[in-house]
């Protein structure tokens, strides 16, 4: 999910700094949480609907302009199958 | 006139309506200013030279059509923006030019400037010195004078934080008061945005012109701030202001203890009544936030593949790549519950804190930084060192309720800064209380020695 490519200095040096921060939030579990309700939103929003109109948008080459590379209009993306 | 530069927002706008200079003349003065100080500060990343309007900086993680806009990051340094943020197209309704874009951390991650992949932006009070972070450039050219004002962005103290730090003032917008279209997000739940100025009349005036629903951002709710009338006499008599004992503890630098210990003492002698108050899990807004935080990150970053826009994602810089992989795990399956709900339990603690402080006070005072600007490099090898700057400023964010930062004094030549925070959708007292200070005081006037 995180999709990155770490070299093996990076990952030694990583993996303390990351192990002192989770050190750190544990102190999280210092605090009774079991009759509380999460918030992740301070709004309490969810769901915000909107009317299912059409309204003008980006044009196609607008929107192609900052593609790493682009083909007959489209973005040019790795295959999810391979292709033989 | 050679201090054309050093009018305040509301100041420029009046001379500009009795044509004691034209707006060719003011933008010319700015990019004169830019040119012979970016060199040294690092403020702009890209600049504009506009012959009309009102010159600001805007920071570089907010879109601006047809101008790069990088986000502080190698992996968008050659993203150019089909279309504007909402709050750029409100400024440019008001008759605003974009002088430049202001430098920042790293998708606005940082506490120093310093992540910004191109090249730190320096204290104008200190070169030695960081500016604070995220919105480090905006604040270094307010201060500098570099521009009549600036927007900055606010996850978790970004706009309060560098504005303390150089010496200017900086609204933190209540969650869902300025519309985010247009903002590369970096934590959805906590991203606010807000002016950076050098008066509390000229945030006020900013606020008023960038507030508002636009219908594209989902938590910008329709009710639109209310102008209030320019006050000469800005009301602080009555006001009821509590201070949060759980904020003077350890790790406050006693000289900048005792510059805000003073701004509150003078408050008091201006008619405010102070009480004091508990928001008794303050010690565990920093690490709630240190999870929420790189959760949404991670999420967020995802969105850069290198296929749409940007480049290859080995072009993150460190704090971003830490940020990805603490978010990641915390979100994972098997650790979600022990982390990220865990978390998002803890905000509700941290907000109910905020809600019964407020059943005793209009506002809570207290420092925005631990410390004065430290020294450039000093925290870049100590992540944790580096989150702990923001102890007293993040949960405002958890919260998402609005806080305000004032130039309030000085601590061995370097800008301390007073917090105010308010009610969720009150920006309104802050406002007022931090503008009697000013009138009252002259710290907002000082300005750093430029000459070198």
């Amino acid at each position: 999910m995180a999709k990155l490519t770490l070299s093996d200095s990076e990952i030694e040096k990583y993996s303390g700094q990351l192990s002192k921060i989770l050190d750190y939030v544990d102190k999280l579990n210092e605090v009774d949480t079991s009759e509380v309700e999460p918030t992740f939103n301070v709004m309490g929003l969810s769901n915000v609907m909107a009317e299912d109109e059409s309204s003008s948008s980006l044009t196609q080459d607008q929107t192609l302009a900052n593609g790493s590379e682009t083909k007959d209009g489209l973005f040019v993306t790795k295959g999810v199958f391979d292709n033989e | 006139m050679s201090d054309i530069s050093s009018l305040t927002l509301v100041q420029t706008l009046e001379a500009l309506k009795n044509k004691k200079f034209s707006e060719e003349e003011l933008n010319r003065v700015y990019q004169e200013r830019i040119k012979q100080l970016n060199p040294k500060l690092n403020a702009f990343l890209q600049t504009q030279e506009n012959s009309s309007g009102i010159p600001a900086g805007i920071k570089d993680i907010i879109c601006t059509q047809n101008i790069k806009t990088t986000a502080g990051s190698k992996i968008l340094s050659t993203f150019i923006p089909p279309y504007s943020a909402t709050v750029v197209n409100k400024l440019l309704e008001n008759n605003v030019s974009i002088a430049g874009k202001t430098n920042m951390d790293e998708f606005a991650m940082g506490s120093s400037g310093e992540n910004s992949a191109f090249g730190p932006t320096k204290n104008p009070w200190d070169l030695t010195k960081i500016t604070g972070g995220t919105s480090a450039g905006s604040a270094a050219a307010v201060a500098a004078d570099m521009c009549v004002f600036a927007i900055g962005t606010d996850t978790g103290g970004s706009i309060r934080q560098p504005a303390s730090l150089c010496g200017v003032v900086g609204l933190k917008t209540s969650y869902g008061r300025v519309s985010r279209y247009g903002l590369i997000s970096a934590a959805s739940s906590l991203d606010t945005i807000g002016p950076i100025t050098k008066s509390v009349g000229d945030a006020r005036k900013v606020l008023g012109w960038i507030s508002g629903s636009d219908g594209h951002d989902a938590n910008c709710i329709n009710e639109k701030f209310t102008m209030q009338p320019e006050r000469l006499q800005a009301k602080i008599k009555g006001i009821k202001i509590g201070v949060p004992k759980e904020y003077f503890g350890e790790g406050l630098d006693k000289s900048v203890e005792k510059v805000v210990r003073d701004a509150i003492a003078k408050m008091e002698e201006l008619g405010a009544e102070i009480v004091e108050i508990s928001l008794p899990h303050s010690k565990y807004a920093l690490p709630a936030f240190y999870i929420i935080n790189p959760s949404e990150v991670s999420s967020n970053m995802g969105r850069f593949t290198g296929i749409r826009f940007g480049s290859k994602r080995e072009d993150f810089g460190e704090e971003v790549k830490r940020r990805i992989m603490l978010g990641t795990f915390a979100l994972s399956s098997g650790y979600y519950d022990d982390y990220y709900a865990k978390a998002a339990k803890v905000r509700t603690l941290v907000k109910q804190d905020f809600d019964n402080a407020f059943t005793k006070c209009d506002c809570i005072v207290g420092p925005v930084s631990p410390t004065t600007a430290w020294n450039l490099g000093e925290k870049v090898d100590d992540p944790l060192k580096m989150y702990l700057a923001d102890i007293y400023t993040i949960s405002a964010n958890l919260a998402g309720i609005p806080g305000l930062s004032i130039p309030c004094g000085f601590s061995s030549g370097l800008p301390v800064g007073l917090q105010i925070l308010g009610k969720y959708m009150d920006e309104a007292t802050i406002l007022d209380v931090g503008e009697a200070y000013e009138q009252a005081t002259d710290w907002h006037l000082k300005k750093p020695d430029l000459s070198f």
